[in-house]
């Protein structure tokens, strides 16, 4: 039975809100608030009530919740990870609830995943009359939402750079993601789905043989989260480059390739460094040798794993004669910074690249 | 009439220009303040060079801008380049020192290190968080100790031991240079040792992890002070190349790309006399308020930018 009452949301994380908003109106039948797109306004009221050293995706949630509760959601979410986002979710809700707001609060570091009764347990945190089946039921299509999502977004990576007519693949995904909101089952994502395919592949390019590749590394709230990185990979794409980046939720989350990851690391990692760090050594390698022109790091400012990542990678450039730039991002960090550098970066690249070729 | 190119560098702090000919020799360059007002440094700078290319049969066919301000700049001057700094600075050494590996830099406010290898940037870096590697920390310090900035290197030579400085942040450099300067050391070995901590700083924070080989160019307005350089080389152990125009690379490198550009636009130094104008509002149409700039001419607005979407864009006329 459909609870009106509850209005659940998980802060805002690239384009996941629509798998997030499936997975809670036909699984746990709650209504779902997708919040506002993230603007300057979400990091400046999360960074208000956040120790100011914590790492952004910190502010940006706390950002988030607030702009969520102002429009009436009632049950709020966090993730975990191999990091102090760990203690996020305890400290998030106790921020929250010292301001004075009421809600209730589904921290996932909090499951013991392992105890199928302890799940249940604190899914009726989300729902009380939970009916498990549902939720199970509403998995397949949440995830194929996801890999959908990963899919058309990797192809704008590629190709957006190459557009005949600017913002035509802007354009088209926005109208799919319209769209995708509403979707109902899976039949009905599976036309859209095929209908917006062909129209993204359909796309008229002025695409060389030859392009310039760069590689996209970075934890996992940055460097999925276009706000909290600028937009950097779009401002690479207007350069003419095609961006390719691994770590997204099909490929942590549906299909974990940690442990594959791991591996690809190992020569230069061989210990876990704590959340995507490892992955994200194996990523630039991986980006190295299959021929990338550069790759680019980006960071949260204060990320611990993302830090010690820093002296693996700067290995990997120099073994792969590939060049690594690395970015770190906060409340504070100037645009026009990050904007020289990465300018600074295409001309290299292209400088670089123009002698290989 | 031969034709000659001219290159821009505007910081926050410091205004430079050079006007070149098509063998890259420089006809008239000038360096002033910025004094927080670009666009009035620019007609400054215009009016300098002006004066400096009379009687110099050499007509300007390009223009090239970099700095902080270059895009602003850029369409004021009609500039057929606008290129970022590490850029602008990596091909002006280049240009002056073809085997140069290595560039630093330590300017007015921040400092940069760039990597280069067969004339190929592979690395850069750049600081604009904490000022105690930088010039204005330098100046403010010789200020406290009486001396004038333009001093300090040659009287930080004269040290035969020069003083530790906890250098890794301008309060703690402060408060230990009081301490050390009332526990009775001398002014020489306090100096010496704060060009010592300028370049441990440097090296610690932007030139970590980089693979500094020579010949190394060191540039910026902190390059004039030889007791710095001295400090670099013996921190790295190697020469450390300062030249005259250093400080003028950055304004020298868009003017080599300007030329390269193969865009000629005509150029008058009247542009001088023109009445430019910005004006700044933030777009109200989402909670994102960015920040938009207008500039004008006379009255004619040419361009806009600042906008993070479509709807915010202002439309020039024509
Ligand atoms: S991975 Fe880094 S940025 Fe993300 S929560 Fe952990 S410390 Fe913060
Ligand atoms: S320009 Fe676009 S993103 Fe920026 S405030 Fe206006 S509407 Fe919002």
């Amino acid at each position: 039975m459909t609870h009106n009452e509850i209005v659940a949301c998980f802060p805002h994380m690239a384009n996941y809100a629509y798998a997030f908003k499936y997975v809670c109106e036909h699984g746990f039948e709650v209504k779902y608030l997708i919040p506002p797109p993230i603007t300057k306004r979400t990091l400046e009221l999360g960074a208000r009530v956040s120790p100011d050293y914590v790492c952004s995706p910190f502010k940006y949630c706390m950002g988030c919740y607030l702009e969520a509760l102002e429009l009436g959601a009632n049950c709020l979410m966090q993730i975990y990870g191999g990091c102090r986002l760990n203690y996020y979710g305890e400290l998030n809700a106790r921020i929250l609830r010292d301001m004075g707001y009421e809600f209730e609060f589904f921290d996932m570091a909090a499951v013991n995943w392992k105890s199928p009764k302890d799940i249940i347990e604190h899914f009726r945190i989300i729902n009380p009359d939970i009916n498990p089946v549902k939720v199970v039921q509403a998995l397949p299509v949440t995830f194929r939402i996801i890999e959908i999502l990963d899919e058309f977004e990797d192809l704008i990576r590629h190709n957006v750079g190459f557009e005949v007519n600017d913002g035509e693949f802007d354009g088209t995904y926005k109208e799919f993601l319209g769209k995708l909101e509403n979707v109902e089952d899976g039949k009905e994502l599976k036309e859209l789905e095929k209908e917006y395919r062909t129209r993204l592949h359909g796309i008229p390019l002025n695409k060389p043989a030859k392009t310039i590749k760069v590689g996209f590394v970075g934890d996992y709230y940055t460097v999925q989260e276009p706000f909290s990185n600028y937009f950097m990979e779009k401002e690479l794409a207007k350069f003419g480059m095609e961006v390719y980046r691994q770590m997204n939720f099909t490929n942590s989350v549906i299909h974990n390739q940690g442990k594959k990851k791991r591996k690809i690391a190992k020569k230069y990692a061989k210990y876990p460094l704590g959340a995507t760090a490892n992955s994200t050594v194996a990523e630039a390698i991986t980006f190295a040798k299959e021929g990338c022109a550069g790759i680019i790091q980006v960071k949260s400012f204060g990320c611990m794993p993302e830090i010690d990542a820093m002296p693996i990678l700067q290995n990997v450039s120099r073994d792969y004669h590939v060049p690594i730039l690395h970015f770190s991002f906060d409340s504070q960090t100037s645009e026009t910074g990050v904007r020289t550098r990465l300018e600074a970066f295409y001309d290299m690249v292209e400088a670089r690249n123009g002698r290989k070729a | 009439m031969n034709k000659a190119y001219l290159g821009i560098d505007i910081g926050s702090i410091s205004t430079k220009g050079v006007v070149i000919d098509a063998e890259n020799n420089i006809l008239a360059k000038e360096y002033l303040w910025t004094e927080g007002d670009p666009m009035g440094a620019v007609k400054r700078l215009l009016k300098a060079l002006e004066a400096q290319m009379k009687g110099i049969d050499a007509e300007i066919v390009s223009v090239g801008t970099t700095g902080s301000a270059r895009k602003l700049i850029g369409v004021i001057t009609g500039a057929s380049v606008v290129k970022n700094e590490i850029t602008a600075h990596a091909i002006g050494t280049t240009t002056i020192h073809p085997d140069v590996r290595t560039i630093f830099e330590i300017g007015g406010q921040d400092s940069k290190i760039v990597i280069i290898e067969n004339g190929f940037v592979t690395d850069y870096a750049m600081n604009t968080l904490c000022a105690a590697g930088t010039g204005s920390f330098l100046s403010s310090q010789a200020h406290r100790l009486g001396v004038s900035v333009e001093d300090f290197g040659e009287i930080a030579l004269t040290s035969k031991k020069p003083t530790n400085i906890a250098a890794r942040c301008t309060v703690f450099a402060e408060s230990d240079l009081v301490h050390k300067a009332q526990i009775g050391h001398k002014k020489e070995d306090i100096i010496a040792g704060l060009c010592k901590a300028v370049v441990a700083n440097y090296l610690n924070n932007i030139g970590k992890g980089k693979k500094i080989m020579p010949p190394i160019v060191f540039q910026g307005g902190v390059s004039k002070n030889v007791g710095v350089k001295k400090a670099f080389e013996e921190a790295v152990g190697h020469e450390v190349i300062v030249d005259e125009n250093g400080h003028l690379m950055g304004a020298f490198g868009v003017a080599v790309l300007a030329r390269k550009s193969g865009k000629e636009r005509p150029f008058s130094f009247d542009t001088a006399d023109i009445e430019f104008r910005t004006r700044g509002f933030e777009c109200a149409k989402c909670a994102n308020h960015c920040e938009i700039i207008c500039v004008y001419r006379e009255k004619e607005l040419i361009d806009s930018w600042g906008n993070k979407c479509e709807n915010g864009a202002v439309r020039t006329a024509g």
